[in-house]
């Protein structure tokens, strides 16, 4: 069967693949284009460790398919930073050690990225379900959460 | 899945004639978050996967004769962000709101949700109790149905070669209308419903309820519909007495089956609970 040529923009920036019809946007990403930050756990859904922005919507790329992403912008955590400067999530997640293992950790920065450029104020309730479909095997979650509400803060405070 | 071909269609008919050609083997692609696990786990192999999403009669959700028209692929998130279709329609809203996590959200559709077609389904006993319909093209024009005749039993579905479903259509709203979806599922989030209770109901000036449906999901191969919870809503003022009869009605009329998630007697009295318990929200509801 053909592969599918694809073009898209990842991270700003234009990008071309070739892919077969059924392979997932995180396959894509992670064997053709090169982008292993976003992680494969469960490839049902149900974990979040592979989560990417599609066209703005936080999405699943194991329940996207690679040709999906033709014309559609996608991001991925390795667009988070800006150069050698961390997002502000990423920096207080390193200062609060609200990660262990570091593996959902990709997932839950994109996801909570999602949610602070909408809301800059959440409740811990809003942070906790927003943050549902990414699950953690290590820190028990007080710690993510935690550290979106103290993220939350500095940049209303900024 | 290998030999799997990918068709991203520009319109309707192109749609239908590649559904048609593949004589069941094709899958429609909306927001994949069923149809990407299916494909994974090996559970289906279709030749082709028809993806819906370039339709622009898909796309959107319109105001249309005083009701709503929702594209085959809006996402949950795109319902929950339009804020008429909340005010109108908060539980078929707030069922499409609880599949999945915030990432399923982002991709998951009601259509797909109702032609899924699990018992389970969270989008749809709300719907069915508003009275939506689906508009359905195929090989002979369009065509418009009752959600409630779409799921046929778990897995299955009424449409037949060639067809899918193009929109729901919502009906338009009188005045002191409302309705509400409640599940219980036994984890606090992203779980599958062992009991969906959704209500629509219509109320006079007075607060006397003049049109009522009580639909339950996840308690029976397909949603039931429950007449005697309606009849006992219907001319009474939404009190304790009449949600009293709207609960016995709907654990008479359950048919759970038993399983590690939740035995026949415990689905069987939350269904009552849930169904009495969405009828005094939406009368909350219509009456504000």
């Amino acid at each position: 069967m053909a592969k599918h040529h694809v073009t898209t923009t990842i991270n700003g920036e234009e990008a071309e693949y070739l892919c077969e019809p059924q392979e997932t946007l995180l396959d894509v990403l992670r064997d053709e284009v090169g982008l292993t930050g976003t992680k494969e756990g469960c490839s049902s859904g149900d974990c979040g460790a592979c989560s990417v922005m599609l066209d703005g919507r936080l999405v699943c790329s194991c329940l996207v398919l690679g040709v999906e992403a033709q014309g559609k912008t996608v991001e991925t955590i390795e667009g988070m930073a800006d150069g050698e400067e961390l997002h502000p999530l990423q920096q207080k997640f390193l200062e609060e050690a609200a990660l262990q293992c570091g593996f959902c950790t990709p997932g839950v920065l994109i996801a909570a990225k999602a949610l602070l450029d909408t809301n800059n104020n959440p409740t811990e309730t809003e942070v906790r379900y927003w943050l549902a479909g990414n699950l953690c095997r290590c820190t028990g979650y007080d710690k993510i959460v935690r550290a979106v509400m103290d993220t939350a803060a500095d940049m209303r405070g900024a | 899945m290998s030999g799997m071909r990918y068709e991203a269609p520009g319109s309707v008919d192109e749609a239908v004639a590649l559904l048609a050609d593949a004589n069941g083997a094709a899958r429609v692609l909306a927001g994949g978050t069923d149809l990407l696990v299916q494909l994974r786990a090996g559970m289906i192999s279709p030749d082709v996967v028809v993806n819906i999403k370039d339709i622009s009669e898909t796309h959107g959700i319109t105001a249309e004769g005083g009701g709503f028209r929702i594209g085959a692929s809006v996402s949950g998130a795109e319902m929950g962000e339009n804020a008429a279709l909340v005010a109108a329609w908060p539980g078929v809203v707030e069922g499409a709101e609880l599949i999945g996590s915030t990432q399923v959200q982002g991709r998951a559709t009601m259509t797909g949700n109702l032609c899924n077609a699990s018992p389970a389904a969270d989008g749809v006993p709300a719907l069915i109790a508003g009275g939506a319909t689906c508009t359905i093209a195929g090989p002979n024009g369009t065509r418009e149905a009752p959600v409630g005749d779409i799921p046929t039993g778990p897995g299955k579905t009424s449409l037949g070669n060639g067809e899918f479903i193009v929109a729901i259509n919502l009906p338009a709203r009188p005045a002191n209308a409302s309705d509400a979806y409640l599940r219980m599922i036994p984890r606090t989030e992203m779980d599958i419903a062992i009991v969906g209770a959704g209500v629509n109901l219509v109320l006079d000036d007075d607060g006397t309820c003049t049109a009522a449906s009580v639909v339950l999901g996840a308690v029976g191969p397909k949603t039931i519909t429950v007449a005697d919870a309606a009849a006992a809503l219907v001319g009474s003022k939404v009190d304790d007495a009449a949600l009293e009869a709207v609960k016995a009605a709907a654990s008479a009329a359950a048919t759970p089956i038993d399983d590690k998630r939740g035995t026949v007697a415990y689905r069987t009295k939350v269904a009552g609970v849930l169904a009495a318990r969405a009828a005094a929200i939406a009368a909350t509801r219509a009456r504000s």
